[in-house]
């Protein structure tokens, strides 16, 4: 058994503005991370970010990957780094199982932050396991991270930031995007990144959805239709589209597995993506001494899950005993990011969400 | 429209512009019709020429009198939502952000695009500035007809 006094789980944007912040306050972390690059989502998002500066607004994901990496470096003692580990088991006496090197090994936390992200929604429609039809994710890793082109015309389902945003990014690697295709009334993502498709001329196709894939081996095109107000398929509606990719982006759902294994209540809230853990005000969960963070309770932008990674490491800290130099600054600060990022008409369905994912006892 | 096509309608984008009196110099013509949660460009401009206010879900408003069409702005804002425009004779003469490849070089004939990517006739490829974050400004003029309906221009080859 191995003892930790703070184990971090994801080395995304929250899990590393987590490890900064608690090494600060001076903890000893072990941050552990599946991937054998560290920045989660963030190093394969070239496009620039929104926010404000104070999350590193205009700077590209993959550059704010790099900074938060750089971040980490003066506190090479006391963080301590797992890359290509994978936790696959936690218990509910402070045990954490890891596959890495071809081992398990386990770990014994004092506290835990699992800031281990979201996971990709499928969708079910006929041949959706033809090769080219791929998540959103995998087209974004592929392309960005080693440089292969998924498809030389795809079509792309779903009209959130990131179906739209992976569009982009798809124009500009070479391919033609040949529709978007949206099943709601009207796009779900920010407008200023669909007005750079439609000005490129990318079709974006609102109350559609897709049928089938064509194809015996491989995709060489989709069956759309139109959808009624009740999301049925219109009789006649349908129409073919060549293409030699699908790239599906209908949403992320956190990832709460770890937080259940450890017995935290995790209730079911759709405004968050799904099943998440209930956290009090300081991102502890209903087991003392579990934090969570970033998508892996509630799906958000990047922007807030720094910050709320921030929040959960100076409140681990704390909890450890660590009490940050500039606690109660820093605690103000985040708060007032956070409640500015989610202000807008884009967070409502995130205030809403939060509003029941929070609990106001202590934690047990 | 804007919900349903991601395309603005002809208000919303003149709304955007200042007189024509005043394009004889440039201007930010700023395409950000929505409450979204940023702001570079308002904290980048030199001039404060671009005011979002303590709610950075607010819109950005151009100050037009302080604006001088430098275009900082146009290679700052992350959604590519800003161009400059101005009139120059029969010109219209725009500043847009370019992520694409190939990159244009001056003197070349691109084809002109509305903000529906339908062509609009020949545009001038007027001046290209590489960026080091790699979002590029390209000045480019067509006719002044399609003042209000130039978006971006697209490789002739």
């Amino acid at each position: 058994m191995i003892e930790k006094e703070l184990v971090i789980v994801g080395a995304g944007p929250a899990g590393l503005c987590a490890a900064r912040i608690a090494a600060e306050a001076g903890c000893r972390v072990l941050l552990i991370d599946r991937s054998p690059l560290l920045g989660g989502q963030l190093i394969k998002q070239t496009h620039k970010f929104f926010g404000s500066e104070q999350q590193r607004a205009k700077t590209r994901g993959f550059r704010i990957a790099e900074a938060l990496v750089a971040d980490l470096k003066p506190f090479g003692d006391t963080v301590e780094i797992w890359q290509e580990a994978t936790v696959v088991g936690a218990y509910p006496d402070s045990v954490l199982t890891v596959w890495t090197n071809g081992e398990y090994r386990k770990i014994h936390f004092q506290s835990l932050i699992l800031a281990v992200g979201a996971g990709e929604r499928s969708l079910a429609f006929e041949n959706n396991d033809l090769p080219g039809v791929y998540g959103a994710g995998a087209v974004q890793t592929l392309m960005n991270v080693y440089g292969v082109l998924p498809g030389k015309e795809v079509v792309m389902i779903g009209s959130g930031n990131i179906g739209l945003i992976v569009c982009y990014q798809l124009i500009q690697a070479g391919a033609v995007v040949k529709a978007l295709v949206e099943a709601a009334p009207k796009i779900g993502g920010y407008k200023v990144h669909a007005s750079k498709l439609r000005r490129l001329g990318v079709p974006i196709l609102t109350r559609t959805t897709v049928v089938r894939a064509l194809g015996d081996s491989a995709v060489k095109g989709v069956v759309l239709s139109g959808l009624d107000e009740n999301w049925n398929p219109i009789p006649g509606t349908e129409s073919e589209i060549a293409c030699d990719a699908v790239c599906v982006a209908v949403g992320l759902s956190p990832l709460y597995q770890l937080a259940w294994m450890l017995g935290a209540e995790i209730p079911y809230v759709g405004e968050l993506g799904g099943m998440v853990p209930l956290l009090d005000e300081n991102r502890q969960t209903t087991v003392s001494g579990v934090f969570a963070a970033g998508d892996a309770s509630g799906v958000e932008e990047a922007s807030s899950a720094m910050v709320g990674g921030r929040l959960a490491g100076l409140h681990a800290a704390r909890f450890l005993g660590h009490l940050h130099p500039d606690h109660t600054a820093i605690d103000t600060e985040c708060r007032a990011q956070l409640s500015s990022l989610r202000g807008g008409p884009f967070g409502a369905k995130i205030r809403a969400g939060l509003k029941k994912a929070e609990v106001k006892v202590h934690a047990r | 429209m804007l919900d349903k096509t991601g395309v603005p309608t002809p208000d919303q984008v003149l709304s955007r512009f200042p007189a024509e009196k005043d394009l004889l110099r440039p201007k930010a013509i700023l395409e950000c019709y929505e409450d979204i949660p940023c702001n570079p460009c308002s904290t980048n401009c030199p001039f404060q020429a671009i005011v979002i206010g303590e709610d950075i879900n607010a819109q950005p408003r151009l100050i037009v009198e302080r604006c001088t069409g430098c275009g900082l702005c146009v290679a700052v804002c992350p959604g590519l939502a800003i161009m400059t425009a101005a009139l120059k004779n029969d010109r219209a003469v725009f500043q847009i952000p370019y992520e694409l490849l190939p990159l244009p070089q001056t003197g070349e004939e691109w084809v002109g695009l509305d903000r529906e990517g339908r062509p609009l006739g020949p545009a001038r490829i007027e001046k290209v500035v590489r960026k080091a974050d790699r979002t590029n400004v390209v000045t480019v003029s067509l006719e002044a007809r399609h003042l209000y309906a130039f978006a971006t221009v697209r490789c002739p080859r």
